[in-house]
């Protein structure tokens, strides 16, 4: 724990067209190694320190391009950690820095914790003491936050789907423990072929989970969001504020007709694409300008519809129109305009809509909770196409792709015939991991449940 | 009060954690007191009569290989021995063996007796005397005034213990013994925190009273496996087990009595262990159990009682009487013992650091039941490592801490201290991570070595751990360079044992590794073979077989050891350190962890906290660097 290979993205997802996954420890160059093809044929393993080699970041499973990248080596102790550093420059934009990450996770490097980088830097000495309260405060803080999102991403679907799958395992590692620590018990003989198929179970339920968490329709194809609202009530000025914080890969991509643009912005990992009515901004009257029909095309086609009122005015007929078209989409109403006197039917908005914020989208108030509402319904799997639970954060990633190697290795030891005691220590290994999820742990939890499914006791 | 004299060492109560503590402290040379109730109670077993099972012989294989002498008594004692678990891998092969109970007390306490620097007194110890944070005596019933350097309370389960039977309860020590009532408040004095457990113990019947055709016959192993690395090949003739069940009157009657139970109507208020249910506790927590196993246990060669090993209770003595007359082969019975429920007080363990110390009064120790834990092996463990500690403390010389990486006892303290128990604390294979490296084959080449360091390894242990350490080096060496070619023979020999044929040359030591092959069963193949003993040869198989997954847990060790070797400052002030999370700050406070590692194992102190403590101990090394410039 305290000096393996760490590995993170260190530009903040969204902040500049380019991506940097950064490792730090002594298995840094030999992990890059393994995922990196220089262009020009040069080996990796013989970097020398402060240069960069240009080449793609090749998925060594499928042998797939994953991005174009240039990769750089700081050798210690003469860097940021004081430990041998290699930072690779993606291009590709978020979902290939994502990948890139995936891969280096998945050949050695273990996710860094919230400003891991910074301690390691400390601790090495690499930064002065005066600053030793600046970095506790950052460990703190940024550990916090991600917790806060980790937690919030931990809701509903998927932290059910999660806790299922720990009581499977958990059924199979207490029987085999409770025939281990009570031979003379009446615990009921363990059938392989039953434990294999709970394990096998397990593992493919996370195998998918895991498959799923990037290949998934949102992850793959960005959540369609149209902004909807009669003229003047802000639509432009919400475009603007959610496209001057993050203004990540912002692409013009011609839509269907040249009247619509496509905006990509990203909120918590979520590739999410705005489509805006740039082209007829001008005359502000999409009802009246592109017709009913077309209205009703991009509103079909979204998967998530923000719907815009002002609430500085009652409701009018062109606000009830909207609605009608909206019934039955995914939804996040926002009263705008919340700084003047209220005097829009809030009774009836909240009776209406489950998600309803009220913003001033002028001086940005309001903006965070929106993308808070589109995070949570994408978290909470309300908006995912096929009912699809989603994991989309990196941690909850790791942590199942490690528990499912562990799985697979208790498959491999029962299937070999070897003792199931031996299995049972991979199968700790993927409880420990998927526990790092949720926060239980393993000793306290296997004995609970022998005392509970099997009588025990002399 | 009159002044008794001094000693190093003194040792309050001599049951199985006792004995242990004063065997060592006397015999790393400190002059060691033992005050007990009763001297005729030395290593008394008040309930099951058997040493070892499951992670328990793993104890006391370890015990044995630091110079212990549990493992010694056994051996010497038993009537029966099983290993258990053969048909499992090799981690979890546990010994367990049948004691006569009297014989074990008796070679004990002459142990004892015969133990240079060791001097035994029957009496009850009422007080301690704690001078400026520091041991410094004992007083007695008698009216004497110990005084020593290190104090070890054993106290078992005799603290305010109170024994219940039904509706009826009374103050009383286990198996009819007084109980120690004047302890307790004088340790509630000086600020120890104390908690209420409680346990119990089956009914004693008599022999000629069972009908034992109507019970299925429990032998011993053929071949017994001695507990301690001391002892040489053992044969004696060995006394049955007897199996038989509960009936469906049987529950039937206890259904019908539940509420006379003190259990269930409340008046026992100390928590009981999860593992050792009543026969009542299970019959109501799994109703759809037709019937519960029963094992009739022999109590020793020169009596006729019978322990009634599943049958724990504290229903009243006329229900007991016709619960245990409803089991096949016991119609008949004759009560020797009545069943009982006993609770007591204990400590919360996690007031003492991992040398088993009290944080807060320098060279009082505590070991055993008294520490929340259960059993004769778990007592002896603690027992052996506060003995060897008192002494350390007495000579100035640093703690001795197993980790948990390096014995099942270090893992028994470990959680003691850092996570303390809810119940009476049982050892389990399972609560060990590294129970791979953990074994009971290999408890001597884990710590006889330490326990030579330490000076309680006699020359003769050391010189026969040396030998048998060098021959399963030498064998392993010799099976590495072995090659076995693809003869007509080898490959019949291969055929023979269900093995595929080799085309091309393979050392023994490859060969070993197929799940099928057994270093027995290829003997044919091996021409050169020398003649090795049993054990060797064992290691030998288990070290090449599980290499593998061997060599993966020592992986994981050497992490375990990063983080225990980064100590922690006793002086440590938890509240000055910015950006701890208020229930990491209480919680560090409190248990004052020795080094980074167990400090993560505290519940609710999240990795998090574990960074910015990290940040903080850097912090602090660093300002003293530059206050010695």
């Amino acid at each position: 724990m305290l000096n393996d290979t760490i590995a993170a993205i260190s530009t903040a997802i969204g902040e500049g067209g380019i991506g940097i996954v950064r490792l730090s420890g002594d298995k840094s160059l030999e992990i890059a190694s393994k995922i990196f093809k220089s262009a020009k044929g040069k080996d990796v393993k013989n970097m020398k320190s402060y240069t960069m080699l240009y080449g793609y970041v090749i998925d060594p499973d499928t042998d797939e391009i994953v991005d174009e990248v240039i990769l750089s080596y700081m050798k210690a102790p003469y860097t940021y950690t004081r430990e041998d550093i290699v930072e690779i420059n993606c291009h590709g934009g978020v979902l290939a820095v994502r990948k890139v990450l995936s891969l280096v996770l998945k050949n050695g490097a273990r996710l860094a914790e919230p400003g891991e980088f910074t301690k390691r830097a400390f601790l090495n000495g690499r930064i002065d003491l005066s600053q030793a309260e600046a970095v506790i405060d950052l460990i703190r803080a940024k550990t916090d936050d991600s917790l806060n999102l980790a937690v919030n991403q931990l809701k509903g679907k998927l932290s059910e789907k999660i806790k299922h799958l720990m009581d499977k395992l958990l059924g199979s590692l207490a029987h085999i423990e409770a025939t281990v620590d009570f031979p003379e018990d009446e615990v009921d003989e363990l059938v392989v072929n039953k434990l294999l198929d709970d394990l096998n179970y397990v593992y493919n339920e996370i195998d998918y989970l895991i498959k799923n968490a990037e290949s998934g329709k949102i992850f793959r194809d960005g959540l369609k969001t149209t902004i909807v609202g009669k003229p003047n009530v802000g639509k432009s000025s919400l475009l603007n504020a959610f496209l001057q914080e993050k203004r990540a890969i912002v692409t013009d991509i011609p839509g269907t007709t040249r009247d619509v643009i496509e905006e990509y912005i990203n909120i918590d990992g979520i590739p999410v694409i705005l489509v805006d009515t740039a082209g007829i901004r001008e005359t502000e009257d999409i009802v009246e300008n592109i017709g009913v029909e077309k209205s009703k095309e991009y509103i079909q086609n979204a998967d998530l519809i923000i719907f815009m009122m002002d609430g500085s005015r009652p409701l009018e007929k062109e606000d009830e129109d909207i609605m009608d078209l909206i019934e039955g989409k995914n939804v996040i109403a926002v009263v705008n305009k919340i700084d003047l006197p209220i005097k829009i039917d809030m009774d009836y908005i909240n009776k209406r809509f489950k998600n309803v914020v009220k913003a001033s989208v002028k001086d940005e108030h309001g903006v965070e909770e929106i993308k808070k509402a589109i995070a949570d319904l994408v978290f909470k799997g309300k908006v995912s196409s096929k009912n699809d639970i989603l994991v989309t954060n990196v941690r909850h990633k790791d942590a199942l792709i490690k528990a499912n190697e562990s799985i697979l290795k208790g498959i491999q030891t029962i299937k070999s015939n070897l003792p199931l005691d031996l299995a049972s220590i991979e199968l700790k290994e993927a409880y420990l991991k998927l526990g790092e999820i949720t926060g239980n742990t393993v000793a306290e939890d296997i004995i609970d449940r022998i005392f509970c499914d099997f009588c025990i006791g002399k | 009060m009159y002044y008794a004299g001094k000693y190093d060492v003194i040792v309050v109560g001599a049951g199985h954690a006792g004995c242990e503590a004063a065997l060592a402290a006397a015999r790393l040379g400190c002059k060691t007191l033992v005050i007990t109730l009763n001297l005729d109670s030395i290593a008394l077993m008040p309930c099951n009569p058997s040493i070892g099972g499951t992670a328990k012989g793993h104890l006391v294989r370890e015990i044995d290989a630091l110079g212990g002498q549990m493992g010694i008594n056994i051996d010497k004692t038993y009537i029966q021995s099983r290993m258990l678990n053969t048909s499992k891998g090799p981690a979890v092969h546990s010994l367990r063996a049948q004691a006569d109970k009297k014989k074990y007390q008796a070679l004990m306490k002459k142990t004892l007796e015969e133990q240079e620097n060791l001097y035994l007194k029957q009496d009850e110890v009422v007080a301690i005397d704690v001078e400026n944070g520091r041991i410094k005596g004992v007083k007695t019933k008698n009216g004497a005034y110990f005084e020593c350097k290190a104090l070890v309370i054993t106290t078992g389960t005799y603290l305010r213990a109170r024994i219940f039977i039904g509706e009826v309860n009374y103050s009383g020590g286990p198996n009819g013994l007084f109980p120690a009532n004047e302890l307790s408040k004088s340790l509630e004095e000086h600020g120890i925190v104390l908690r209420r457990f409680k346990t119990g113990t089956p009914a004693r019947i008599h022999k000629r009273s069972v009908d034992f055709s109507k019970m299925i016959i429990q032998p011993g192993d053929e071949k017994v496996v001695p507990f301690s690395f001391m002892s040489d090949d053992i044969t004696r003739e060995q006394i049955p087990c007897y199996l038989t069940y509960t009936t469906e009157k049987t529950h039937e009657i206890i259904r019908q009595n539940i509420h006379r139970s003190p259990l269930f109507s409340g008046l026992i208020e100390g928590v009981g262990p999860r593992y050792c249910p009543s026969i009542e506790d299970k019959v109501m927590k799994f109703p759809d159990k037709e019937k519960h196993q029963v094992f009739i246990e022999p109590e020793g060669e020169d009596t006729d009682e019978l322990y009634v090993q599943g049958m724990s209770s504290s229903l009243p003595e006329d229900v007991q009487i016709q619960v245990y007359r409803s089991i096949p082969g016991l119609e008949n019975c004759e009560i020797l013992r009545t069943a009982y429920a006993i609770e007591y007080d204990c400590i919360d363990p996690t007031q003492l650091k991992l040398s088993l110390e009290l944080k807060t009064i320098e060279g009082l120790f505590f070991a055993g039941q008294v520490n929340g834990s259960s059993g004769y092996e778990e007592a002896a463990a603690q027992g052996i490592i506060a003995g060897i500690n008192a002494a350390h403390k007495v000579k100035g010389k640093e703690p001795f801490i197993l980790d948990r990486s390096e014995a099942y006892i270090g893992v028994l303290i470990d959680d003691l201290v850092t996570k303390g128990t809810n119940e009476p604390y049982r050892m389990m294979t399972s609560r060990a991570e590294y129970r791979l490296l953990l074994r009971q084959d290999n408890a001597d080449l884990r710590l006889t070595q330490k326990g030579y360091d330490i000076g309680l390894v006699t020359e003769e242990r050391y010189q026969r751990y040396l030998k048998r350490k060098e021959n399963i080096e030498k064998e392993i060496e010799r099976l590495k360079k072995t090659v076995i070619s693809p003869s007509e023979r080898n490959n019949e020999i291969l055929r023979s044992i269900g093995s595929s044929e080799i085309r091309s040359g393979i050392t023994l030591y490859e060969l070993i590794k197929r799940p099928e092959v057994t270093y027995e069963n290829i003997k044919d193949l091996d021409t050169e073979r020398p003649d090795l003993p049993k054990d060797v040869t064992e290691e030998v198989e288990i070290e090449i077989k599980y290499e593998g997954y061997i060599k993966k847990q020592i992986e994981q060790v050497e992490q375990f050891k990063k983080l225990e070797s980064k100590k922690i400052p006793q002086d440590i002030n938890y509240e000055e350190i910015q950006g701890l999370r208020l229930e990491a700050r209480q919680k560090l406070s409190k248990i004052r962890p020795e080094n980074i590692g167990q400090a993560s194992r505290i519940s609710g102190v999240s990795p998090a906290d574990i960074s910015v403590l990290l940040v903080y101990l850097e912090q602090l090394r660093r300002k003293k660097v530059k206050e010695n410039e």
